[in-house]
């Protein structure tokens, strides 16, 4: 009897992935993206983002579509509540970031992915926005992340998993680490 | 003067290279710039052990013959052992021989020192990879109240001001030293990174005995998966004491040093710290728990499980719940600022143009392709995981001398006919 392994497909492009690390040795400018948005007012604290084109590789690019988000403040703010708050898609942007990472790191271990889930809490003392309290920062001051991952791995396998995915990840990088930010009115 | 090769540096590396070429009758001189074991003997802090036991500290020809197989050297006893080597090779070393330059020559190289020329064939590099400590940008915007040191600078705790000190990275050096300070009455915040943790002693053996048994120590440079991650590893969480004490975060915690995240950057006067200290933690656990399982899946396939104390692991690195994420330097609290950020060697005497776009030496285990005739040894995981380690010169320096003479069998030097 011959045993035919099943090849791991969690529809990551491992391969591509390694080959642009490999790459970037050679011609490291390459490697140098800028991502763009623009965010437009609608009314209240409700505004519109797009995102469609970005550079990479030495060139612009665009998107299949331009991806549009709605952002808005909750009902207990007094907004109308049209949309996710912004720190709720920053909330969005870690968990999509480290799943997306789950995803790449597990198909480079071979390991076969059935079900990532993850929740993503973030506290945040909103004396700090409101200018209450000066000793109280405006943004989180504890983030959590739970996964419940099923897959073809050990509880070890799968801790490492989610560990790699974080020292990989942009996003985690950007919420954990300062980020020089400038803003500017044309 | 010509010669068949120069050996820059009488460290244990550039004696063991001397050692192998006096072998083979290949003519040579070793130049140093300041005494044999210069490093060893004027950068080093005053407490500091090797890291390795005294059964393992050999060079080709030289094996530890005290009564303290299991002890770490201080640091007189590296020199005395590196000093014996000297002798024993009889290397021909000029001492006190500063090399400016090494320049390509018609065949070779030639070699600019503050005491003459040579001229030689081949040139091998065994200046050191720790020579420059790496301290980040950042230190130029400290306030002037804070004193800046480097490990080459450190000798001992009581030459610190009085008051905090914060020393930034956790390596073996950053563990170490925080311990030393902290226990002198000077409060210490450890800053910490991605890190290796380790243990002294596994199942009642030195974690080097595991190491060297596996085969990890002897892996080669073309058999490991991802070669450039492997030589930027820092060095593992280690001391060498006469306890053979393991030292980590948890002990470091329970004797009173604080821990905060990677050093991440400075705002005005206020250091600030990433938040990723849980996650650097869990990867050197993780990581560590794979090495062990490793030692015990060895244990037991060579039937020798049965030698060893019980199987277990260390206790998870304890992450307070909120670690510290600023720190303002204004306040008074920190005197010091101590960076055990690493080392990088120092070519500025290198002219000849074999280095990458960050200044690191383009090499293959060693042999400098783009510049025939021009070796390296004593640099992280150059051939073998134990390449930077003293017991890891000797068979780097073979291969290299191999490779040294076949090169200079190769053709007949031009101008003779």
């Amino acid at each position: 009897m011959t045993v035919t392994a099943t090849p791991v497909a969690n529809g990551v492009n491992v391969e591509a992935l390694l080959g642009a690390r490999d790459a970037l040795g050679e011609t490291p400018e390459a490697g140098r993206f800028t991502w763009r948005a623009t965010n437009e007012w609608v009314h209240g604290t409700h505004s519109r983002s797009s995102v469609e084109g970005y550079f990479g590789l030495g060139e612009e690019h665009n998107h299949k579509a331009a991806y549009d988000f709605e952002a808005d403040h909750p009902l207990v703010f007094a907004a109308e509540d049209n949309a996710a708050t912004p720190v709720e898609i920053v909330l969005v942007g870690l968990a999509s970031c480290l799943t997306a990472g789950v995803a790449a790191v597990a198909q480079n271990r071979e390991i076969q992915l059935r079900s990532v889930k993850a929740t993503v809490e973030g506290d945040m003392d909103i004396a700090g926005i409101l200018g209450a309290d000066p000793d109280v920062r405006n943004g989180f001051s504890d983030i959590r992340v739970t996964y419940d991952i099923d897959a073809d791995g050990s509880p070890e396998d799968i801790e490492a998993l989610v560990a790699q995915s974080q020292k990989r990840s942009a996003v985690f990088d950007i919420v954990t680490n300062p980020t020089n930010v400038r803003v500017a009115v044309a | 003067m010509h010669v068949d090769a120069v050996v820059i540096g009488a460290g244990h590396a550039g004696l063991a290279v001397s050692r192998l070429l006096t072998a083979r009758s290949i003519e040579h001189v070793v130049l140093e710039r300041g005494e044999v074991a210069q490093s060893w003997r004027t950068q080093r802090w005053d407490s500091l052990r090797l890291l390795t036991p005294n059964w393992l500290t050999r060079l080709p020809g030289l094996e530890y013959d005290g009564d303290d197989p299991d002890g770490f050297m201080t640091m007189p006893e590296v020199i005395d052992f590196i000093d014996r080597y000297a002798l024993l090779a009889d290397a021909p070393v000029r001492t006190n021989t500063r090399v400016a330059a090494l320049r390509p020559a018609d065949d070779g190289f030639r070699v600019e020192t503050d005491r003459g020329e040579w001229t030689c064939r081949t040139a091998v590099l065994a200046t050191g990879g720790f020579n420059l400590p790496r301290v980040p940008p950042l230190v130029a915007g400290l306030p002037n109240s804070i004193d800046s040191v480097t490990p080459y600078d450190y000798r001992r705790p009581s030459d610190l001001a009085e008051g905090g000190v914060l020393v930034v990275g956790a390596s073996a050096t950053g563990i170490q030293l925080a311990e030393e300070i902290h226990a002198s009455g000077r409060p210490v915040t450890l800053a910490v990174g991605e890190h290796v943790r380790m243990v002294r002693t596994y199942r009642g053996k030195d974690v080097q005995w595991w190491m060297l048994r596996t085969g990890r120590l002897d892996e080669r440079y073309d058999q490991v998966e991802d070669l450039a991650r492997a030589r930027r590893v820092p060095s593992p969480q280690l001391i060498g004491s006469p306890e053979r004490r393991t030292l980590d975060l948890n002990g470091l915690a329970d004797q009173g040093v604080r821990l905060a995240g990677r050093l991440a950057g400075a705002s005005g006067s206020t250091l600030q710290f990433s938040g990723s200290l849980r996650n650097k933690c869990q990867l050197a656990d993780l990581k560590l728990g794979r090495l062990l399982d490793e030692f015990d899946e060895w244990a037991r396939q060579a039937g020798c499980n049965g030698e060893f104390g019980p199987a277990h692991r260390p206790e998870p690195t304890r992450v307070e719940d909120s670690p510290l994420l600023t720190l303002d330097l204004s306040r008074g609290e920190i005197k010091t600022v101590l960076w055990a950020t690493g080392f990088d060697p120092d070519y500025s005497w290198l002219e000849v143009p074999v280095l990458d776009r960050k200044g690191r030496l383009r090499h293959q285990g060693g042999v400098v392709t783009d510049w025939p005739g021009m070796y390296r040894i004593g640099l992280n995981f150059l051939r073998r995981r134990k390449s930077s380690f003293i017991h890891g010169a000797g068979d780097d320096a073979r291969d290299l001398v191999d490779h040294l003479e076949s090169h200079l069998r190769r053709r007949v030097p031009a101008g003779v006919c």
